[in-house]
């Protein structure tokens, strides 16, 4: 039973053009109270664990811990990004782990035992992923077979072509220059607050654009001040980030020079704003929102459902070829545990404690960011408690519990109060 | 009431294997009327509807639009022509907005971007231009709407790329009183802009409400189209049920001596 009271049939007209920030803000409570809570999970667990973890272990709040944060969780994160397409349709992708170690394996054979330059191993990998996406999407969308059977088994299979690429149990290194910098190296300062500059401006100018040219045809808009103050805290964010990040980290500034922003953070951050667009602002993001909501209507408004369910899996292992080639770089080489152990479930965790639901039809891709900064402060804080693997395994794995409980929890006051 | 019926169906048949579904069935539907299709379970009611929107291929018959013979292989070809068909079960996206639901699988585009603004702009005329209070904000998910405004904005896209019939299928079936009223009178509204309505009901209370003309399917067949105001509810009661009531209808069975009278109905398969 609910307090509110539905307005009066016949009293409202349908666009009302301006709100007050107040109103705006009375939506977003009245939003979270239904059910749908977005981010708001992941960034109060985000707050808790660093507020925890740096009272207990002080050398969780330096600058270098903070930089570390970075390229541990980067792997993750890319594949999680991919596993969202999969999440949105309600499908899943077990083998996205062992698919970024297959593609892991491909480049460190192709540079390192046959020489290739790095750009056509990096390439090769990406269609690799490319490749392996392919053939899952056609097994699932054409053949039906359940997602989870096919890529239970692509689990298994990859596992077994890992060790076959790497002939046995052999460690590949990775010592391209180029590829080594991908996870260890850093960008100079001034680079770094250049690109902060470039990415907060540019994200004001799309706001501010798209408020105006909304207002200018008299559509709802969210209050200006609210535009103004994402921006704000967009600003704050980055750049005390980026000002951390340039903080000199090395213990001995003689032997060597350590700061700057790493490499992969504008990759990452690249790759959010391009999956970002394709979803929220294309007819393909759309559309892949709408077969996860409801298959059949999908079908019926004229979309190929098919090529959809089998272009998310393209996504999805691309993403995890990304994912393994930053993991092959971070530890300048590829062994057959790469893109194994908890790297898949991490990835499918990061994505569900952001918020991407796991019944399909909800999830961002900002979501598999922030929940992958949560599983790599876990995986941080941890280490630096000391905790044994037993119990770093046993907390992350509560805390997917946690997160897939609250996904289901809040789906379900969502049901009972009309909510999404 | 216009001279030329806008869409007009002679002597359609169509068969699943042995079964023949639909035989010999004249159908006309008049701009700024509603047309109520009714009959029994079986009747073939929705493989009527589905023919005219191109889902299933006819066996024969003519199809004639705004006096045109055309022809309609598949649903593009409806669409095409202006036919948008609402079904029973609404087919909207739960997890999406009601500019996204309306717009979905046609969006408006600038480039590869979506012309979001553009599409809200048109979303709230159509709705404004239906009369349509009932929905607090565009941007609404549809999960968060009533039977009714979920109805009402499955209405409202099939209306949006000007269509010229409209073929509803048991609106309001799942709907509650005042929700039925409210879409009753948005059928009302439709027809009197100037749109052919088919409206396909179990309810005759519906049919009395906003019908102009009623069809009437007994086993396939077209046993009646009369207008709304020449029947009662008994009679038409009775041709869904019997297939004739009177003097409308299939001729009785014995019937030499009804031959007389048949010559006077208004049933379409009376002039073979």
């Amino acid at each position: 039973m609910s307090v509110t009271t539905t307005p009066p049939v016949g009293n409202e007209r349908v666009p009302v053009a301006t709100r007050t920030v107040g109103e705006h803000v009375r939506d977003y409570v009245a939003r979270l109270r239904g059910g749908d809570l977005g981010a708001l999970p992941a960034v109060l667990g985000l707050v808790v664990l660093c507020t925890v973890f740096s009272i207990v272990r002080p050398a969780f709040f330096s600058a270098g811990n903070f930089a570390n944060l970075f390229t541990q969780g980067a792997a993750v994160t890319l594949i999680a990004m991919g596993l969202v397409f999969v999440l949105l349709l309600g499908e899943i992708d077990l083998s996205a782990g062992f698919a970024s170690g297959v593609c892991a394996a491909v480049l460190a054979v192709l540079v390192t035992l046959h020489g290739y330059p790095w750009y056509v191993a990096l390439l090769a990998a990406i269609a690799t992923g490319t490749v392996i996406g392919f053939v899952l999407g056609f097994l699932v969308a054409k053949i039906g077979i359940p997602s989870f059977v096919v890529t239970l088994a692509a689990f298994l299979a990859f596992q077994g072509v890992v060790l076959l690429l790497i002939e046995g149990g052999k460690n590949i290194s990775v010592r391209d220059d180029a590829l080594v910098a991908i996870a260890n190296r850093n960008l100079p300062p001034t680079l770094g607050w250049l690109l902060a500059a470039i990415g907060v401006g540019g994200y004001a100018a799309v706001q501010l654009l798209r408020h105006r040219k909304r207002s200018a045809r008299g559509l709802i808009t969210d209050p200006i001040g609210i535009v103004f103050a994402r921006i704000g805290a967009l600003a704050v964010i980055v750049g005390v980030a980026v000002y951390i990040l340039n903080v000199e980290r090395s213990i001995n500034t003689l032997i060597s020079s350590l700061k700057g922003v790493p490499i992969v953070v504008p990759i990452i951050v690249v790759l959010l704003v391009v999956w970002t667009f394709v979803l929220q602002r294309t007819a393909y993001g759309r559309h892949v929102y709408a077969v996860g909501g409801n298959k059949e209507a999908a079908r019926r408004a004229g979309i190929n459902v098919d090529r959809i369910r089998i272009s998310v899996f393209v996504i999805c292992s691309s993403m995890a070829a990304v994912g393994g080639i930053v993991a092959a770089s971070r530890s300048n080489s590829v062994d057959a545990n790469t893109g194994g152990s908890n790297v898949l479930l991490y990835a499918v965790g990061a994505a569900v404690i952001g918020g991407t639901s796991l019944f399909g039809g909800k999830g961002r891709i900002l979501d598999a960011i922030l929940g992958g900064a949560v599983v790599a402060v876990i995986d941080n804080g941890m280490a630096l408690m000391n905790a044994s693997s037993g119990v770093k395994f046993t907390v992350t794995g509560l805390v997917l519990l946690l997160a897939a409980g609250v996904d289901a929890l809040s789906r379900r006051r969502a049901a009972a109060t009309g909510n999404r | 009431m216009s001279a030329t019926p806008l869409l007009e169906l002679r002597g359609i048949d169509k068969s699943f294997g042995p079964v023949q579904v639909l035989r010999n069935v004249d159908f006309a539907v008049h701009p700024g009327e509603v047309t109520a299709l009714v009959g029994d379970n079986g009747a073939g009611k929705s493989t009527l509807v589905k023919c005219i929107s191109g889902i299933y291929p006819t066996d024969g018959g003519e199809f004639f639009f705004e006096g045109q013979p055309v022809s309609v292989s598949n649903p593009r070809d409806a669409s095409a022509l202006g036919i948008e068909v609402v079904y029973q079960d609404l087919a909207l996206c739960d997890n999406l907005d009601i500019v996204q639901n309306m717009f979905l699988g046609r969006e408006k585009r600038n480039g590869i971007v979506l012309d979001e603004a553009t599409m809200e702009q048109m979303a709230g005329e159509t709705l404004d231009g239906l009369s349509v209070r009932t929905v607090k904000s565009l941007r609404q998910h549809v999960s968060s709407l009533s039977g009714g405004q979920r109805q009402t904005v499955a209405i409202a896209k099939a209306v949006l790329w000007n269509s010229k019939v409209v073929i509803l299928d048991e609106p309001t079936a799942a709907l509650g009183v005042a929700q039925t009223a409210q879409v009753l009178e948005l059928v009302r509204r439709l027809a009197d802009r100037g749109l052919a309505v088919v409206l396909i009901s179990h309810n005759m209370n519906d049919v009395f409400a906003v019908s102009d003309r009623i069809a009437a399917l007994y086993l396939g067949r077209m046993v009646a189209q009369v207008k709304t105001t020449d029947i009662n509810h008994s009679q038409i009661v009775e041709l869904i049920t019997a297939g004739r009531s009177g003097d409308l209808g299939l001729p009785a069975e014995n019937g030499a001596e009804n031959s007389a009278e048949q010559s006077i109905t208004v049933t379409p398969g009376a002039d073979r």
